[in-house]
Order: C-alpha cells, then structure tokens, then sequence
C-alpha cells in the first residue's frame, strides 16, 4: 500500500467539530487533510436552525476568542437574533442567532478555503493506520492511503449511526446519508469503550401553507448586537419566527400512534437527552399538560422550510402528518422531511485526556457527538481543542488545554473526561462553579491570550485582540472614558466591577484547584499500590483515571481520605 | 497565604490536661491574641487564656517552638489547658474566630510535617495504613449513616434545596422556554428560610458525641429561684451548699449520674444577674451563661418566655411561691412528687435525643457542614441578584451533598428535568 499524499493532522468528518478541528490545526501551523464523504455538505446544520443560547452562546464566544469559524460564520447567516437572559447579570445572558442554513454552510466551506494548508477531501475513511503503536494514517474505502502524523476523529452521528421512525429502520447518520460502518467495527474491534446514544429530529415543514396571521410571532431583537468579537458586513434582514402549541387533539394522536414507535418498543436502547426530549416523551412523562410550546423557526431566507422547534419525534410518517394538522395554524401545513431518531455508537469521553487524545492510542483525537456530547457548539468547542493538540502532536508543539476556571469548554472537557456520560451532554451555565467570572462578554479577555501564546490567532485577529486591550486597560484605569469606547467593552469593564467581591472569593477558590492541579497522582496498575486506598476507591479512579490532585477530587464518590493517600503517595514518588 | 490550623492533640475530654496545638504563620499572634505574650521559644510559661471579649478561659502553660525546627515546620504553639470540655470548646471557640486560624481537617498536621520535610517516608507509609483504617471507619460510619434516620433527614434536605435551586436555575439556563416562564414570578426566600429554619432545629439537639458522654442537664436562672436545692433533690445527696442567701453558688457545680442506664452530667450554676459587683460572682455569672449555651437541657427557672432553646421551663419553690401558669413544670424541692416529675420529663427528653422518633443528633463533623449550609441558606435569603442567589444555593447544596457523597450538580439536574418539562 502506498501513501497517496502525507499530512501533519487528518480530520475525518466535516461537521462542526470536524470543521472546527481542520481549521485550528491549520492556524497552529499544521498541514491539514479534512475528510468527509460528501465534500458539499461540510458545515451543514443536521438540526435545529440556531446557534447559540444559554451555555452555548458562552461557548461560540469561547470559540471565536481562538479564532475560530462558528461565530463568524453565525454573523455571516444570521436572520433572527435573540439574547437570552436580557434583565439578568452578563454572566448568564445568552446570546443566540437563527441561521439561514445555506449561507451559514457556505461561510464555513468559505472560511475553511482562505486556509492556504488545509485540504478538503472527498471520500469515505474505512480504517485507521498504525505504525508502531501510533497512528500512522488511515486507508479510505476505495483502498487508497492517506499519511498523518494525527488523525481526529469527528464523526459525529455517523459512527453505526441507525435512523429510525415508526416502524423503519434505516442505516445513516443524517437522512440521506450512508454511516461509517467499517470505521465503527474497527474502533469497536479495538477495545475501546463504545456504547449507544440517541437524538431526534422534527419533521421539516413548508411554510408557505403554514397561517403565520393567526399565530403570535417572536421578532428579533433590535439592537445590533454580534456573535463574534470581530467586525462584519451589515446584517441580514431579520425574519420573525412564531409560536404554537401542541393540544389534547395533538396528544391523543401521539398516544395512539405509541404502538410503533421505536422509543417505547423498546427497538432504541440509547440513553436520550433529558433537556431534549421527543414530544412523544413530554406526553409520555407530563401526561396533565394541555399543551407544549412549538417554535416555528424559518430555515433561510430563500428557502420556505420552517423548523418546528419543540416536536422532535420518531413516529412513523402518517402519525407526524395528523399530528401536524390538529395544531393551530400547521393545520393545511406539508411535512417535507418527517422527523426521526437517530441512534449512534458514541465513545465513553472516559478514556479521553484534557487534550481529547485517546490514552490508548497516540495520536488519535476525538471530538463532538462522538464524545457522548449534543450539540452544534459543544461539537464546534471539542473540535477546535482536538485541532489545537491534534497539531501540537504532530508538530512537537506544547499541549493546548483549558481548565475549569478558564472557560465553559474547559468545564465541559473537563466534565466528559472524569464523569463521562449518561445521557448527550449539553452545556449549561449551572455546570460552571465559575460561572460569576465565566461570561459570555469576556470570552475574549479569558482566552485570548492562551491564543496567543498557542499561536493560533492570525494577524488580523491579534491585531484586533491586542487593541481591544489597550482600550480595556485605559477603561479600567479611568472608567469615565467609557462614552468614547466601544459599548461591549464599557459593560464587559463595568460588571467586572459590579461583582468584583464574588469574583475575589473565587479567586482564591481558584487558586487552590490550580495548586492541586500541578500535583501529578498515580494512575493504572500503580493505583492498586498505595497504602490506604480501598478497593471501590481504587475502581472509581481507573474509571475515571484522573491525573492530578484536582482532578481526583472531582471523580464522584472519592473521599478526602482516599485523596491524602493519593497525595502522600505523589509526594514519595517526587 | 497558607491557614493556621488547629486541633486538640491530647485524647479526648474530660481529662486532667488538654493541648492545644496551633501550626502556621498566625501561631506567633495566636499567642498574643490569647495570652497577650510571645513567650520565649521553647519556655513553660503560665499564663491567662483570654477570648477576644477579654473574658478568662483559663489559666494554661503555654510553649511556643518557631519554624521550621518544630514537628510541623512551621511557627508552632501549644497551650496546655485544664481538660474540662468547656475549657476546650471555649478555647476552640476563640481560636477559631481569630483571622486566618481554622479547625485542622483530619491528617492536616501530617501533611504539613510531610510537605516541610519533617517526618520521613517511612514515617509517611505508616500514616497512611492509619489513613486505611481511617477510610475503613468512615465507610462503615456512612453506610450506618446512609440507613440512619440522619440521612433521611438531610435527603429530604437535599430534595428541597435541589428543587428550589433547580427552579433558581431553570429561570437561568432555560429562561426561554414557556414552562419555566409560567414559573417566573419565583422568589425562593420563604422556601429558603423555612428550610433553614428546619436544618436550625436539628442544629439545637446536641451532638452525637456528646450523648454519648452524658447529657448535660444545666439548671439556670435567677438567683435563689431554688436551683440548688433541686440540684440536691434530683441527685438525693447534699452536692452543693443551699443556703437562703440570694447568689450562694458563685460558680459551677457538676456531678454525674446515671439513671436506667443513661449517663447525665447535672450541673448547677450561679443566679443569673446583671446587677452583681462581686467579681467573683461575674465570673460565676458568665460560665452560667455559657453552660446555658453548651447544655444539651436546660432546667430553666426564669420568666417561661426567656427561655433558652432546649429548656424544661420550671415554677420554682411552688410550695410557697405562686405557680406560673406558661411554666412547664411546677416544681419544688420538698415535694418529692415533683422532683420525679422533673427526672420523667427529663427522660423524656434525653429519649428524644438518644433515638426513637428523632434519631437525628449530628456528629460534629455533619454539624459543621449542616450548620455552614444553614449560614449560606440564610445569605441567599436576603439576595435579590439571582445570579448570587444561584451562587450561595450552590455552595450550600454542595455541603449537604458533601455529607452524603453526593454530586450536588446532578441532584440538581435531577430536580429541574423531573419538575419541568424542558427542551425544544
């Protein structure tokens, strides 16, 4: 077998994690493969039409202090903004945009073209490469070979992705598209820790029959506010979207139709997102209500499809077009895509580091719904850092992480690797002990800097970056400049202030976790040699496999007892 | 900056001595602060212990050794008190409200000797088969706690705060969605307070550790309300002098008994008066009063509506005084009737305490976390930022959890999905 071409890092999957992934790789300096079977659906929106919300928005912001694509790419397509949380503290306000899908994908196969070292591929990866017990590469199903010194994988729902709807079954992980079989029976082959989730879907609607008059709209907002730190072209013009209901009719129907339904007949054995749940489901579990909210959601500007948000539902197709016609003003409306559940191989983030480098096998990252996470921009947030470490690893670079009080993606990475998942891991601003400090508006002063240390800002981003300082500095100096600077920074500059007694106490919290994380513990085998460390402590440790003092503390169930040990041990071995 | 910690290095009270040990940076103005001197390095010297209100504690040989050469490597002090329990609570009390001193966490002495280089490997090996035994004991005390009528209670803590907190979060992180927004006009104050108010109750029965060595039945109030002849009356000896004379017990009387198998520690104190001039008698007077806060029951013969929480509430010399009707109890010495009346409610009680119905004395490790649960609780009560109201819930959530070995997230996870039906 020869090697077609040689890359530094090879990205398998074109989605928001993959994309993301390729991108960052490349800003750190790598040359870059990005692999995906279709090479017109890279950056596609598989679900709902928005980016952004409340932990979300924290996390695009997060994305774009690393010069990252979502946000920009949300400017470029924004046709309905809403922030979250308007009356509340920065802190927890949720910036979120709806996107016109087209162009949201084009600005990110745009992006991805202005990296001069980053390839796109078209093809199917049917297995991994190793060479010495590292990756060496992977070979595609046509048997051609492609060379990388680190391979991520970005596979999202593809990986033994199963669709299902009423009584169908259909192999994919998108409607329409072929799952990566072969590459899922090689991972699971290989011993890791693979298990099953699930998401849904709802049925796509044509708007055109749909009677917006009778129902109430929901308008975008009217200040000029952006995803992105950086400056961009005018907006869009702003749609409106509108809001129904489900009622009794709509629930009877539902309850009939429960017979064939893939969820309660036990044919789905995938653990579902609680927050996300089918409408079958609210049904199901809040049997008193008379009613669930719909959001109607238009998909673009050009494009007369709307997304129902709030009926995601695997019923077979008859049973979603007579429960679309009992809801008010859907009743004339035309289902042209029903909705599904999807069921996919998913891997436990356990055997994951902080870099999102598999343990087991150097030089293999993974990153998104692969990881057990839901998602647009969890996946967008794993895959820049994959990108980043993925590079770094090829290159001979320094690791690029985040810890817990750096930021949201942090939070979540540090979540996934040391409790894994029982259901798809969504972002929520409760997850951050942090989240006083860990605000949407000062992503950019949090993570910046690490950019720039990593080296992976481009010049026109630390331009701006390094600016924005300067008048930050001058506005903390002299707060009665704040007229003549820029409003995001005046506020940013301002709560700061507002809560600076709380962000003190943190501080100091902050601080202590810091100093435990510098203390590398045992792990593997070496756990079981330690005086004092009883047998279901030492269990939940390999299960988890902390590498310091401060990841230990927060494996559940590990007792103060159990974590001197580990310290006293750590201090004989230093 | 590192804490100075604390902890009693000799065994447990009541004994002959009691020593303290204070480590860290603080042990040099700990000294000052309670005896008003740094004595010389490596010097016995006998000196008064006083809290920060100036009040004497004790009259104790302090030794102050400094870093690094000490057993922990740092500034150490010592003091060795008289080995009374309210000596070493009074003293840990000042200690602890001193800046940047704190109660040592178990091992914490250990790890500072290690982390100065004090103690060699060896010696840090076999402190950690000491640690195993330890975590050994600690298993076994929460799976008892974990069937015990304690873990009952703080789950049913854990169930209300998580609902509250989870309703607080649902108005954060799903503040768009039609279901938490019916819930909006939420404000948590009275649930907080309420729950706290409950976790208060339990804070007032005494501590595990104490039961189990005798409960103390403290008798107080005014002067010649007749509290020492029923002292004698309930112990059937003369234990302390009864005399006519207003103040005649200037100080604190203690004799243990034990009755159908349960130990009592019965301790008579002075009349309580804001009037007396006798220094003597003041100084009988404030070890009344902080017996009255370290009693577990309190036969109070005083005005019934200024009585201290865990008080009988007793109408002294009935037999020829007039009998108040919101007393609990009418009792006189002489009428003998009425003393075992005393002894039945007094059982009663120590009952309660000791299992039965309300199994729910704390041992002092969970009281200090329930109680540091409270404190934020009654914070969050008063916030009006909800952000800052979600911030104190968290941190109070998670000592409660900290008691079970919960995850205080996911409890609260839990709450809000099981509540509200959320996601679009």
């Amino acid at each position: 077998m020869f090697h077609v071409k040689h890359y530094d890092v090879l990205v398998v999957g074109g989605g928001h994690a993959g994309t993301e992934a390729a991108a960052a790789a490349a800003r750190r300096g790598a040359r870059v493969a990005l692999v995906s079977q279709q090479r017109s659906q890279i950056g596609t929106m598989s679900c709902n039409p928005s980016i952004g919300g409340l932990g979300k928005g924290h996390l695009v912001r997060e994305v774009d202090a690393l010069d990252g694509m979502m946000a920009r790419a949300a400017d470029d397509a924004a046709i309905h903004h809403r922030m979250l949380n308007r009356s509340k503290g920065l802190a927890v306000r949720g910036p979120r945009i709806q996107a016109d899908r087209q162009r949201y994908r084009a600005s990110i196969q745009r992006q991805l073209a202005a990296y001069p070292a980053l390839d796109i591929i078209e093809a199917e990866v049917a297995a991994l490469q190793y060479a010495n017990g590292r990756i060496s590469g992977v070979t595609l199903s046509d048997d051609a070979a492609i060379g990388a010194n680190a391979v991520v994988l970005a596979t999202g729902t593809f990986l033994g992705g199963r669709i299902y709807r009423g009584s169908d079954r259909i192999p994919g992980g998108r409607i329409g598209e072929r799952p990566a079989t072969i590459l899922g029976q090689q991972l699971r082959s290989l011993g890791l820790p693979i298990h099953r989730l699930k998401t849904g879907t709802p049925p796509r609607l044509d708007g055109r029959m749909i009677d917006w008059a009778r129902l109430a709209p929901q308008f975008s907002d009217s200040d000029t506010w952006r995803m992105s730190f950086m400056p961009g072209g005018a907006r869009l013009p702003q749609l409106a979207c509108a809001i129904t209901r489900t009622n009794i009719a709509t629930h009877d129907i539902i309850r009939a139709g429960l017979d064939d339904s893939p969820l309660f007949s036990g044919a789905i054995e995938g653990q579902g997102p609680r927050y996300c749940p089918s409408i079958e489901d609210k049904v199901h579990r809040f049997g008193d209500r008379d009613g669930h909210q719909i959001f109607l959601e238009p998909e673009g500007l050009d494009d007369p499809i709307v997304y129902p948000n709030g009926i995601s539902t695997s019923l077979a197709s008859d049973v979603q077009e007579r429960m679309i016609a009992s809801i008010e003003g859907l009743e004339r409306a035309v289902i042209t895509v029903p909705g599904y559940a999807v069921e996919y191989d998913y891997l436990d983030p356990r055997a994951l580091d902080h870099r999102l480098a598999l343990t087991a096998i150097p030089g293999l990252f993974c990153a998104g719904q692969l990881n057990g996470t839901t998602g647009y921009e969890e996946a967008a947030a794993q895959g820049l850092v994959a990108g980043l470490n993925a590079a770094a690893h090829a290159l001979g670079l320094g690791p690029a992480t985040i810890d817990r009080a750096a930021g949201y993606i942090g939070v979540m990475i540090d979540d996934l690797i040391l409790q894994g998942v029982s259901e798809p891991y969504r972002m929520l601003t409760a997850r951050a002990e942090y989240r006083l400090s860990l605000r949407a508006d000062n992503a950019e002063t949090r993570l910046s800097p690490l950019g720039i240390d990593w080296n992976c800002l481009r010049p026109e981003r630390l331009f701006h970056v390094e600016q924005r300082e300067g008048l930050r500095e001058q506005l903390r100096r002299d707060p009665t400049t704040a007229s003549e600077a820029p409003m995001d920074l005046a506020q940013e500059v301002e709560e700061d202030r507002r809560y600076a007694p709380y962000l003190a106490r943190q501080a100091e919290e902050i601080d202590r976790m810091r100093r435990d994380g510098r203390i590398a513990i045992a792990h593997g085998e070496h756990l079981r040699g330690i005086a004092g460390l009883s047998h279901e402590m030492i269990e939940r440790l390999l299960a988890a496999s902390p590498r310091t003092l401060d990841e230990a503390s927060r494996v559940r169930g590990v007792t103060p007892a159990a974590l001197a040990a580990l310290w006293l041990d750590a201090r004989k071995r230093a | 900056m590192t804490d100075t910690i604390f902890a009693l290095s000799s065994g447990r009270p009541p004994a002959a001595i009691a020593v303290m040990r204070i480590s860290g940076p603080a042990a040099r103005d700990t000294a000052r602060a309670l005896t008003g001197v740094v004595p010389p390095p490596r010097t016995a010297t006998l000196r008064r212990v006083r809290d920060h209100d100036n009040a004497t504690l004790d009259q104790a040989l302090i030794l102050f050794f400094p870093g690094p050469n000490t057993a922990t490597g740092e500034d150490l002090l010592e003091l060795h008190l008289h080995g009374g329990r309210a000596v070493v609570a009074a003293v840990e009390r000042a200690l602890a409200a001193l800046p940047g001193v704190r109660l040592a966490q178990p091992g914490e002495f250990t790890r500072r000797a290690l982390e100065h280089g004090r103690i060699d490997l060896v010696q840090a090996a076999g402190i950690a088969d000491l640690l195993e035994a330890e975590t050994e004991s600690q298993r076994r005390a929460a799976v008892a706690a974990s069937e015990g009528t304690i873990s009952r209670a703080v789950l049913e803590w854990i169930d209300r705060l998580s609902i509250i907190a989870a309703r607080v979060e649902a108005d954060i992180d799903f503040s768009d969605e039609a279901d938490v927004a019916d819930d909006a006009a939420y404000v948590p104050r009275d649930d907080i307070t309420a729950l706290a108010t409950a976790m208060g109750q339990v804070l007032d029965l005494p501590s595990v550790e104490r039961l189990r060595d005798g409960i103390t039945v403290v008798l107080a109030g005014p002067r010649n309300a007749g509290k020492s002849s029923l002292f004698n009356a309930l112990l059937d000896r003369e234990a302390a002098i009864v005399t006519p004379i207003a103040g005649t017990t200037r100080d604190v009387i203690e004799a243990p008994v034990i009755r159908h198998g349960i130990p009592y520690r019965l301790i008579d104190t002075a009349g309580l008066t804001e009037a007396s001039v006798d220094p003597v008698e003041r100084i009988g007077i404030d070890r009344a009063a902080r017996m009255i806060d370290s009693a577990d029951l309190i036969l109070w013969f005083g005005a019934p509506q200024h009585a201290p929480a865990r008080a009988i509430r007793l109408s002294g010399k009935s037999d020829i005084s007039p009998v108040d009707p919101a007393a609990d109890l009418p009792v006189s010495a002489h009428d003998i009737a009425s003393v075992q009346t005393v002894w039945t409610m007094i059982e009663q009680r120590a009952g309660q305490y000791l299992g039965g119905d309300s199994d729910l004395a704390l041992r002092e490790e969970q009281r200090r976390l329930v109680a540091g649960c409270r404190d934020d609780l009654l914070i969050a009560a008063w916030q009006t930022d909800p952000l800052l109201i979600a911030e104190q819930l968290r941190v109070a959530l998670g000592q409660l959890a900290a008691l079970l070995g919960r995850n205080a997230t996911e409890a609260m996870l839990d709450a809000l999905f099981g509540r509200f039906c959320l996601g679009k």
